[in-house]
């Protein structure tokens, strides 16, 4: 997957101003941006999925422009066809594990029905060991099992992109170890393109085909593997 | 048929149409001012929760004046509809609705600020809709807040007395809400009658007061 990535965005926190400017190329299907808190790498994923707008630059994903703002070009979120997974999963508190990873596949005003089977959830609900607890809450969930309902969420629309933010850092240690296997595991088996971000030197050690280091809020690079 | 009922039915009728008003006006403006931000939203905010702490009288006299003939609005009404507003249940329900209104956008506008902004953000980037995002993460997700004031102002609303006084007036069976019956009964003499619907108000409020404190965020957990 191309990443083409170039972005400068003012951003006002109190009196603080942060300045965020990445110019990115990249030709991988791992992408790690590895960076401190506070160094710009969740807004970096918010622009490419379309949650924050830029000042200027573009976002290209695969030859598509998702963002440029020469061009007047801003995507929806909702058409960009990316996954995301937040730092805290964002899972629905209202909605059971079969309506979360159902939930982008059913259009209009109304949430899936608790107990409506679909065979594309279902696979999903297989694929990462939840179908025994479909029924249940996220608020009823262990780590482990509600970073996996945020994954099979986030791909059941079979998104271009996976956005990864810091996806193990709500996770004890012990479990940090299965969860990086497990994402390893699932990536080379679907194929799917990913973007991760993480301060933790072994998240970029296990997933980084590329890594780039952001820090107060500059990064350039430009590379082919 | 029995005063007392013809009372309470029409107290029921008043505070119900107005409840009504108050629950899709109260939602619109509740998100309102919890998601936009515009020129003079602090000062609508509190323009709008001036019925709760102003005398009854002082918001009836408003309402008298607005709806009255000479008002320009009064008096489009009459000339293109022939509608006359004073001394109608109607003017019970617009008196009754923005005395209670308060009651329901603002834990309306509090509930939609504690949904948490990235679970909406979760559901942009799985492709839903604003409006789905509203009536399927949003609405959910304060629903409970928002019920609970809005049962408030349902008792609030069968429980006025001075705007609507003013505004609709004391005509038994047609403008004589329980809580001016009430009024009326004493002023009368008729204790029994005093009795009665007294009794009949405080069963009612009591029942709204419980549904209500069953509602109340935090008792059982969002879902």
């Amino acid at each position: 997957m191309n990443f083409d990535i170039d972005i400068r965005k003012t951003l006002h926190s109190g009196k603080r101003r942060f300045q965020l400017d990445v110019q990115l190329r990249s030709d991988c299907q791992r992408l790690v941006i590895l960076g401190p808190s506070g160094s710009g790498k969740t807004q970096t994923l918010k622009a490419i999925a379309g949650l924050m707008t830029p000042c200027s630059g573009h976002v290209r994903l695969g030859g598509s422009t998702l963002f440029d703002a020469r061009a007047g070009i801003n995507l929806a979120p909702q058409s960009r066809q990316v996954a995301y997974l937040f730092q805290d999963y964002a899972l629905f508190p209202h909605l059971n594990v079969r309506q979360n990873v159902g939930f982008g596949m059913a259009r209009g005003w109304l949430n899936p029905r608790a107990r409506e089977r679909q065979a594309t959830v279902d696979h999903w609900l297989d694929v990462f060991q939840l179908a025994a607890v479909a029924q249940q809450f996220p608020d009823e969930l262990s780590g482990g099992q509600r970073q996996r309902v945020a994954l099979a969420r986030a791909l059941v629309a079979q998104p271009r992109a996976l956005l990864l933010d810091e996806p193990f850092a709500a996770l004890d240690p012990a479990l940090r170890i299965a969860m990086r296997h497990e994402l390893d595991a699932l990536q080379r088996r679907l194929q799917v393109p990913m973007v991760l971000i993480t301060h933790d030197p072994e998240d970029a050690r296990m997933f980084g085909e590329q890594v780039l280091h952001l820090s107060d809020g500059g990064l350039r690079a430009q590379s082919t593997p | 048929m029995d005063p007392t009922w013809t009372a309470l039915l029409l107290s029921l009728k008043v505070a119900g149409f107005a409840t009504a008003i108050n629950l899709v006006l109260g939602i619109a403006v509740g998100f309102a001012l919890a998601r936009l931000r515009f020129p003079g939203r602090d000062l609508l905010d509190t323009l709008l929760t001036l019925p709760m702490v102003m005398p009854p009288t002082v918001l009836g006299y408003y309402l008298l004046v607005l709806m009255g003939r000479r008002s320009w609005l009064g008096a489009w009404l009459h000339d293109s509809f022939g509608i006359n507003l004073i001394f109608t249940w109607q003017a019970a329900v617009i008196a009754a609705a923005i005395v209670a209104f308060p009651l329901v956008f603002k834990p309306a506008r509090a509930a939609f600020e504690a949904v948490d902004g990235q679970l909406e953000q979760a559901g942009r980037v799985l492709g839903i809709s604003e409006a789905g995002i509203f009536f399927r993460i949003t609405l959910p997700l304060a629903w409970r807040g928002i019920l609970a004031g809005v049962l408030l102002a349902f008792a609030r609303a069968l429980g006025e007395f001075g705007a609507t006084l003013m505004v609709a007036g004391s005509i038994p069976g047609k403008t004589q809400t329980l809580s001016i019956a009430v009024y009326e009964a004493v002023q009368a003499g008729q204790d029994d009658v005093a009795n009665t619907l007294v009794l009949a108000t405080s069963a009612v409020c009591i029942a709204v007061l419980l549904a209500a404190g069953r509602l109340a965020p935090g008792r059982i957990a969002n879902r």
